[in-house]
């Protein structure tokens, strides 16, 4: 029986359970801790509960599987990759609350133990990194991009919805963590040796593997399939020197993807063998190298960087242009500039461990790659002051944090030319600095310009627009959250405080800790801001619609369909006679024109492939985790003949009739002809229904 | 439609596309016979060696793109060139940067290492 | 005689298949997009080979563990196969009966299953003189680049049988044509890695 139950459960045990070490020693620091833990535990089974309690009460399981998980349109996809995001967004903060609760009353002891604040570190960056930011830019460039470049959808819609079961078996994989502990302590970089088993025997790992494991292959599916549709599917016209910015940074972020995440997938699978195997490749003795991983997974995590930050410029370009009403200025040099950021993040990596003890000349040669990237940078902070340069600026929320993201990411940007500077960065290597530098890029350029791309798409993708007021709220409280809770990061650094430290016996540090903390309070009330954002604006929906699509003037092709956007995208493709194709349509009067005539459109039908694999790779994952063979074995083959199964399949696509199209169109076409067209003075009011009034004569355009 | 159906144009495609996978065979055959001979019964200097199974890798790879894999410099639409000369760009960097670095790791810190 | 346009690397279908011609475009595209990707994952092993090869830890090395004729015979079943699913696509292109399509592909399939046996074989005497992945840093990079490059000629094998299992289904239609055509893409290329293999690992560890 027993032989039986350990062939079944693996290493699964009484440990496990986030409230058994409490149990069996119950001194108040366990106490403490094990309560934090099944609090959170309990929340992710009672949130997992409360949801199906919830779906099986409204009876949508069938809205569900069929109008959104099987779905293989690129805008549902794209919405399901950011609440993925935004799920794993609301955790990360909360662990980062924490932390700094914890640093800031770390002198001396503080309330988390180490083995906690470890994990809390690990869980934090890897859930921020693979799970926040990965999906929310995928999300983000899956449902604008084929709308900005013409087309129905992206090459490979099947691939698609598998990329995104992925990654949501992932983020499954790092909640299950929460219920079933332990997660990894070893930092989301995960070094060898102290990962590799003799040191870090338990399951933490391994959950830490195979969830970056799983995020990584979605990616390069996802890099595959958007740099294809790129390429392929540009509607007639669209040349490449015509697509707007954002598509160039879906680009050249996608070729990152692509031979940026092949590193990371051989750095893990390589500490895979290591810990499962009893291979040698980073460990201390039988002829390991520690030292190749870290320089495997910063080859990764270099190009990474970019990956991340590229897509955010991308918005912000776009961004910049509509709300101060003027075409982008510098289109070239910034295209420009983006193509040379993304070739030189691959000459970069080593400036991640300037300190592992290689030549002077070596770190010379890195150094220097590091500050050229300031360059196009440099030009891209330029053209975008140049474009709001006498333009009417309008300070909607995406521009307030634009502006923020521009005052801020000059700073990150400063202390990252200092940090490429070999000899500084002896001095202040794996201190706080660091950390306040990295999140100084990412939290302004990344976060900024996904939440700034968020506010302002979303009336197109749900047909109205997000309340303001909660919407300024966060905006700011992210800015000075963000000041609050990092800039004192730097002081500490400098004052020599290591990263990743539960306590400390310097009293010195402790204002700044303090101060970072009260920061870090005012991020979680942006991260409440949002959510009353949304919830406020669901309720006012009628009230904010804007369904003929174009409530902010916009320039690109998304805007010149309806909000939301037909599941086809455009009734007919259309033709592409210059940059900015919307804007040049609206200044001729050749805007919501009727087509001659309609054709049969053929989408990709549902396909439950998606769902499948999410399963599949879930359990295969999970099994893996807690050495339950059976179960490796069992859900690969399922895999496996999904996947067989699949590619017997003939009838992949559904045609919906021209005289579908049409009716569609033409009641949009009367609701264009029915609305009032508003200037820009009345863009929030309610009054605004998506149709733009001709601008003033004489206004700079 | 059988063979016999082929236009002349076609038939000629077909024979010069099969005369080129047989001379790419031939010189993939070539390339592989030269180093593996040399290995075994030359006594060049290991140097001397590891240069020509280097030359003739490069060489039979370039081979195998161009007549197996129809890759070649022709000007057509070729996004599939320019993603070739992308990788091979990418891969020197890495495989270069990484040997470079490791390699000076061990001389400096780990020489037991060095092979 | 103008030549038929190149869309894609591997065979070209041309004018005389329409319609999968165009289907594949994009589909061998991506294909090729994610061999290039698949290819950074070799090279990385590749260096990490390199990096690794004064890691035998007292164990056995590349002289006492490779054995030149069977990475010869290996060489030569990978290079002929790759001829042979050449002979394949141009039937696939030029003859529209699927006799001789099927023969190629029948002969490239034995061929890979012959060098996995090869392969499989040489593992087995390495293991039986203390050449395990275990022993050594040196063996663990040796196993694991050798031994992804023999589960993508496995996968490659399985694809082939899958590609029968449709034909027999549904014929010779568009989805097989551009399925062969990507398998194809795939061989080709797993011959290429193991140019890189013959001579990085065993050409260059017997010199």
């Amino acid at each position: 029986m027993s032989y039986f139950l350990d062939m079944l459960l693996g290493r699964l045990d009484w440990d496990a359970l986030p409230f058994w070490k409490m149990l069996q020693e119950p001194t108040t620091f366990n106490i403490i801790n094990g309560t934090i833990v099944t609090g959170a535990a309990s929340m992710v089974v009672l949130g997992g509960l409360a949801l199906v309690a919830l779906i099986t009460w409204f009876g949508k399981w069938r809205v569900l599987w069929s109008d959104w998980l099987t779905s293989v349109d690129h805008k549902k996809i794209g919405i399901m990759f950011i609440v993925v995001a935004f799920v794993m967004l609301a955790r990360a903060i909360i662990e980062a609350v924490f932390m700094r609760a914890q640093q800031s009353v770390g002198l001396g002891g503080g309330f988390l133990s180490a083995e906690h604040f470890g994990e809390f570190f690990s869980t934090h960056g890897t859930i921020m990194i693979f799970f926040m930011a990965m999906p929310f830019l995928t999300g983000v460039i899956n449902y604008i991009m084929p709308l900005q470049i013409g087309a129905r959808d992206l090459s490979f819609p099947v691939m698609n919805s598998i990329s995104l079961a992925l990654t949501a078996a992932g983020a499954v994989l790092v909640m299950v963590s929460l219920v079933l502990t332990p997660f990894s302590t070893g930092g989301w970089s995960g070094y060898p040796p102290f990962t590799e088993s003799p040191y870090s025997p338990g399951a933490g790992v391994d959950y830490w593997i195979w969830a970056v494991t799983l995020s990584t292959l979605s990616s390069t599916m996802t890099g595959i399939n958007f740099a294809v549709t790129i390429y392929k599917k540009r509607a007639p016209g669209m040349h490449l020197m015509r697509m707007p910015l954002f598509c160039w940074t879906a680009l050249t972020t996608a070729i990152l993807m692509i031979f940026g995440m092949p590193p990371l997938t051989v750095a893990t699978a390589l500490l895979a063998l290591d810990r499962y195997l009893d291979f040698h490749f980073f460990t201390t003795d039988l002829g390991g190298n520690m030292m190749n991983y870290v320089n495997l997974f910063w080859a990764f995590g270099h190009p990474e960087v970019y990956i991340l930050i590229l897509p955010a410029f991308g918005v912000f370009s776009e961004i910049f242009s509509t709300f101060s009403g003027k075409r982008i200025y510098g289109y070239k040099t910034l295209v420009i500039a983006t193509i040379s950021i993304a070739a030189l993040s691959f000459t970069v990596w080593l400036h991640h461990f300037f300190t592992m003890g290689q030549d002077a000349s070596i770190n010379a040669v890195f150094g220097i790659a590091t500050m050229l990237i300031g360059i196009p940078t440099g030009v891209k902070i330029y053209d975008w002051m140049l474009t709001m340069y006498r333009g009417r600026v309008r300070l909607t929320i995406p521009m307030v944090y634009a502006i923020g993201f521009i005052m801020l990411f000059v700073i990150g940007g400063l202390t990252g030319i200092i940090l490429a500077n070999p000899s500084i960065d002896y001095q202040v290597h794996n201190t706080l600095f660091l950390v306040a530098h990295f999140h100084n890029m990412l939290v302004p350029g990344m976060l900024f310009g996904m939440l700034a791309g968020y506010n302002y798409w979303f009336p197109k993708a749900f047909g109205y627009r997000l309340n303001e007021r909660w919407g300024y709220r966060a905006a700011y409280s992210w800015i000075i959250g963000f000041i609050l809770a990092f800039f004192p990061l730097y002081a500490l650094g400098l004052l020599g405080m290591p990263r990743r430290t539960v306590a400390f016996l310097e009293p010195a540090y402790l204002p700044w800790t303090i101060v970072a903390g009260i920061g870090a309070l005012v991020v979680l009330f942006a991260l409440f801001s949002l959510i009353m954002q949304l919830g406020v604006s669901i309720r006012r929906r009628v009230t904010y619609a804007v369904p003929i699509g174009d409530p902010w003037d916009g320039f690109s092709l998304e805007w010149s369909t309806s909000s939301p956007p037909p599941e086809y995208n455009f009734p007919v493709i259309p033709q592409i006679a210059s940059r900015d194709p919307f804007r040049s349509e609206k200044d001729s009067g050749q805007a919501y024109q009727r087509p001659e005539e309609y054709g049969n459109i053929e989408m990709p039908a549902n396909s439950a492939l998606g769902p499948v694999l999410a399963v599949v790779s879930f359990l295969m994952t999970f099994g893996l985790v807690w050495y339950m063979w059976w179960l490796v074995i069992g859900s690969g083959l399922m895999g496996l003949a999904a996947l067989v199964g699949r590619s017997f399949v003939r009838r992949t696509t559904r045609i919906i009739s021209a005289d579908e199209v049409r009716r569609t169109h033409e009641s949009w076409l009367d609701q264009v002809a029915r609305a009032k067209a508003i200037t820009r003075a009345d863009e929030r009011d309610t009054t605004n229904q998506g149709l733009a009034a001709s601008p003033v004569e004489g206004a700079v355009q | 439609m059988t063979r016999h159906h082929l236009s002349a144009q076609q038939e000629n495609e077909r024979s010069s596309e099969l005369r080129s996978y047989v001379v790419g065979y031939v010189l993939a055959l070539i390339l592989t016979l030269t180093p593996f001979a040399l290995v075994a019964w030359s006594d060049l200097s290991n140097m001397k060696l590891w240069s020509v199974i280097g030359i003739c890798a490069l060489i039979q790879i370039v081979v195998h793109f161009r007549f197996f894999l129809h890759v070649s410099l022709a000007k057509q639409k070729r996004e599939d060139l320019h993603l070739i000369l992308f990788t091979t760009l990418i891969l020197v960097i890495m495989v270069g940067g990484t040997l470079w670095i490791i390699l000076n790791l061990y001389t400096r810190i780990m020489p037991s290492m060095l092979p | 005689m103008t030549p038929t346009t190149n869309r894609h690397p591997g065979i070209n279908l041309g004018d005389m298949h329409e319609e999968a011609s165009d289907a594949c475009e994009s589909l061998v595209f991506g294909f090729w997009v994610f061999m290039m990707s698949d290819l950074i994952i070799f090279a990385l092993l590749f260096a990490t080979y390199v990096v690794m090869l004064g890691g035998t830890a007292g164990g056995p090395g590349p002289h006492e563990l490779y054995e030149m004729k069977s990475a010869f015979l290996e060489t030569m079943l990978l290079l002929a196969s790759s001829f042979t699913f050449g002979m394949a696509s141009l039937a696939l292109k030029y003859d529209r009966t699927k006799g001789q399509l099927l023969g190629w592909l029948v002969i490239t399939l034995l061929l890979g299953l012959a060098f996995i046996g090869l392969e499989l074989r040489d593992f087995h005497l390495m293991a039986s003189k203390d050449g395990v992945p275990s022993r050594s840093g040196f063996l663990s990079a040796f196993y694991a680049l050798v031994s992804l490059h023999g589960l993508h000629v496995t996968g490659a094998c399985l694809w082939m049988l899958v590609l029968f299992g449709q034909m027999a289904v549904h014929g010779l239609d568009t989805g097989v044509k551009t399925g062969l055509l990507r398998l194809g893409i795939l061989w080709h290329f797993l011959d290429i890695v193991w140019i890189g293999i013959f001579s990085v690992v065993y050409l260059g560890g017997l010199v």
